[in-house]
């Protein structure tokens, strides 16, 4: 095991946060701000409670998946199709690193970027609703899979993408909207018969009602599921890249 | 010994062009070798093969004895490849480019090792400076230094002095024949041809993805190097006076062309002379010219 090389490529890619620490963290905690404003304040004092929780507090778990999936897809998408983009990932291809080495790195650095994101915005919630958390533990274990897991899918999308465009493409049709759809602003029982079985193919849905469950003891599937549906995404996002790596996709001609 | 063996290699790109087919080749420890071929021949394709940057089709690679697939950390560590073309980053500092190079190939971090590399190849009163700040040649160096950072035992150079101007390359060439005496053997491509003929030990010569010639750089010289001396007469001369015909001599009118091997100690151009002053044979001008590598070059990939 190459423990340095590994630790080089991380504390690279970490660098690149650091060096752009301000936008990394302005730009979560002003929009999570402002959803708190507009949703929380403006349109949440109309709203009645869901579930006995307040409207503003109610949204904070699925304001931190939306933010913390949508960020953990682009850092990990990007850590890896730059490299490719520009070349300099000759070097980390001639390292002695193997390629489970290399994922480790990588999708570890942006996993904990979103980690500290998603800390971040809990951080900025306490300022603007009350809120408790009744198992933390689950909380952080459901934040670190939904980082990982979501790294991983990013890392395979900077594997696939060949323009900066398809980059884009994935956070902006697929992420955003299941996420907004998945019930980060309300309840799946809100919503009519048919709708709530759409919407049980939404795998967002299975996070961020596990999320909600580790905050307020409830969610609209049972926490065994939601557990399940995350781990199914991860094996799912493993054994596709192992088999990417197989034939060398993209990386290697 | 040989530190360096590819057997049949083979690639065929994903388009289906054959870039490379049943390599041979054999590189001894401790050498320079030259990789000559015309632009498109195949030797950034063969270099990336071994440094594990393109997989093979076929064929093996021992990199010190090691399997550069099965084996390939062992075979990856032993090597430092500086690529072809300019790619580093941009906002990254020297200092920590080459850092970061020496800890992903596996080595813990040497400053001091570091510092030299950098003082070596007149860097270092640019390691704080990010990497787009700096000029093409100077990124150049830099990527040398990081392909140094793990102390390599081979070391890859593909046209290392492309845009290096002329003193910078001639220190970089003396600091390489440093590193050959450290033991480091070299492989480099280059379109400068004399920079072949002055630096290495062995020259291969690939075209169309296959190596034609493989040889001792001045048995190469020697078997097709020629020299000419073309000698001016005061007088035209009708016959060869006797001390020449032990010499590869013409006579056309006035003009006396002799041509000799350019490595060869006797029958050299100071007795020839000699012999043209015994005859009584005054002349006006003397010239001499010899076979470049690459006109050999130009020659064999010709054919
Ligand atoms: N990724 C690729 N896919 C398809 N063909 C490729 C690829 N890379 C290189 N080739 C082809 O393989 C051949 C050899 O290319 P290579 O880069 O090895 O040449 P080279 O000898 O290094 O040339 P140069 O002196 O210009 O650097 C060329 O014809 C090139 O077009
Ligand atoms: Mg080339």
């Amino acid at each position: 095991m190459n423990i340095n090389g590994i630790l080089a490529i991380y504390m690279f890619e970490m660098s690149r946060f650091r060096r752009t620490l301000f936008q990394s963290v302005a730009s979560p905690v002003i929009s999570t701000s402002l959803y708190f404003v507009v949703f929380g304040s403006a349109i949440g004092s109309r709203i009645q409670q869901i579930d006995g929780i307040s409207y503003g507090s109610f949204i904070v778990p699925g304001l931190i998946m939306l933010s913390v999936l949508t960020q953990s897809v682009s850092n990990a998408s990007f850590g890896i199709y730059f490299p490719r983009f520009s070349g300099t990932i000759y070097e980390i291809l001639s390292a002695p690193l193997s390629y489970l080495e290399v994922v480790l790195a990588y999708v570890g650095a942006a996993a904990t970027k979103s980690f500290v994101l998603g800390l971040l915005i809990l951080g900025t919630a306490y300022f603007f609703v009350d809120m408790e958390i009744q198992r933390p533990i689950w909380m952080m274990i459901f934040l670190v899979l939904t980082c990982t897991t979501f790294s991983l899918f990013g890392f395979i999308i900077g594997l696939w993408a060949d323009g900066f465009e398809k980059l884009q493409i994935i956070p902006l049709l697929v992420i955003t909207p299941l996420t907004f759809l998945g019930g980060s602003f309300y309840s799946i029982s809100m919503l009519p018969p048919i709708w709530q079985k759409i919407s049980m193919i939404n795998p967002v849905v299975y996070l961020i009602s596990g999320f909600r469950w580790s905050f307020y003891g409830k969610g609209d599937v049972s926490v065994g599921l939601s557990l399940g549906m995350i781990l199914v995404f991860l094996l799912i996002c493993i054994s596709i890249l192992s088999y990417l790596f197989k034939t060398g996709y993209r990386l290697k001609e | 010994m040989s530190i360096l063996e590819i057997n049949q290699l083979n690639k065929t790109y994903s388009n289906g062009f054959v870039a490379l087919k049943n390599i041979d080749l054999t590189i001894n420890k401790g050498e320079i070798f030259a990789l000559l071929g015309p632009n498109g021949a195949g030797k950034t394709t063969l270099i990336s093969a071994v440094c594990g940057i393109v997989n093979a089709s076929s064929g093996s690679i021992l990199v010190g004895g090691h399997d550069n697939v099965k084996n390939y950390r062992d075979a990856r560590r032993m090597i430092g490849l500086v690529p072809q073309e300019l790619t580093t980053d941009a906002f990254i500092t020297v200092w920590d480019t080459i850092k970061f190079s020496q800890r992903l190939f596996g080595a813990d971090y040497d400053p001091e090792y570091l510092e030299q590399i950098l003082k070596n190849l007149s860097l270092w009163d640019k390691k704080n400076n990010q990497i787009r700040t700096l000029s093409g040649g100077m990124k150049r160096r830099v990527l040398i230094a990081k392909a140094l950072s793990h102390k390599p035992d081979i070391l890859f150079l593909d046209e290392p002095t492309a845009g290096v101007d002329v003193d910078l390359r001639k220190d970089m060439w003396d600091q390489m024949r440093v590193l050959r005496e450290s033991g480091v053997t070299i492989i480099l491509t280059t379109h400068y041809i004399e920079e072949a003929e002055d630096m290495a030990d062995r020259v291969g010569v690939i075209n169309g993805g296959e190596i034609i010639l493989v040889e001792d750089k001045k048995s190469l010289m020697k078997k097709m190097g020629r020299k000419q001396l073309t000698v001016e007469l005061k007088e035209p001369l009708d016959q060869l006076p006797s001390g020449l015909t032990d010499y590869d001599v013409q006579v056309q009118d006035g003009t006396l062309t002799y041509t000799y091997d350019s490595l060869r100690e006797e029958f050299g151009v100071d007795d020839f002379l000699c012999t043209l002053h015994d005859a009584g044979l005054k002349y006006k001008d003397v010239q001499t010219r010899q076979s470049s590598l690459e006109e050999i070059f130009v020659e064999l990939v010709k054919r």
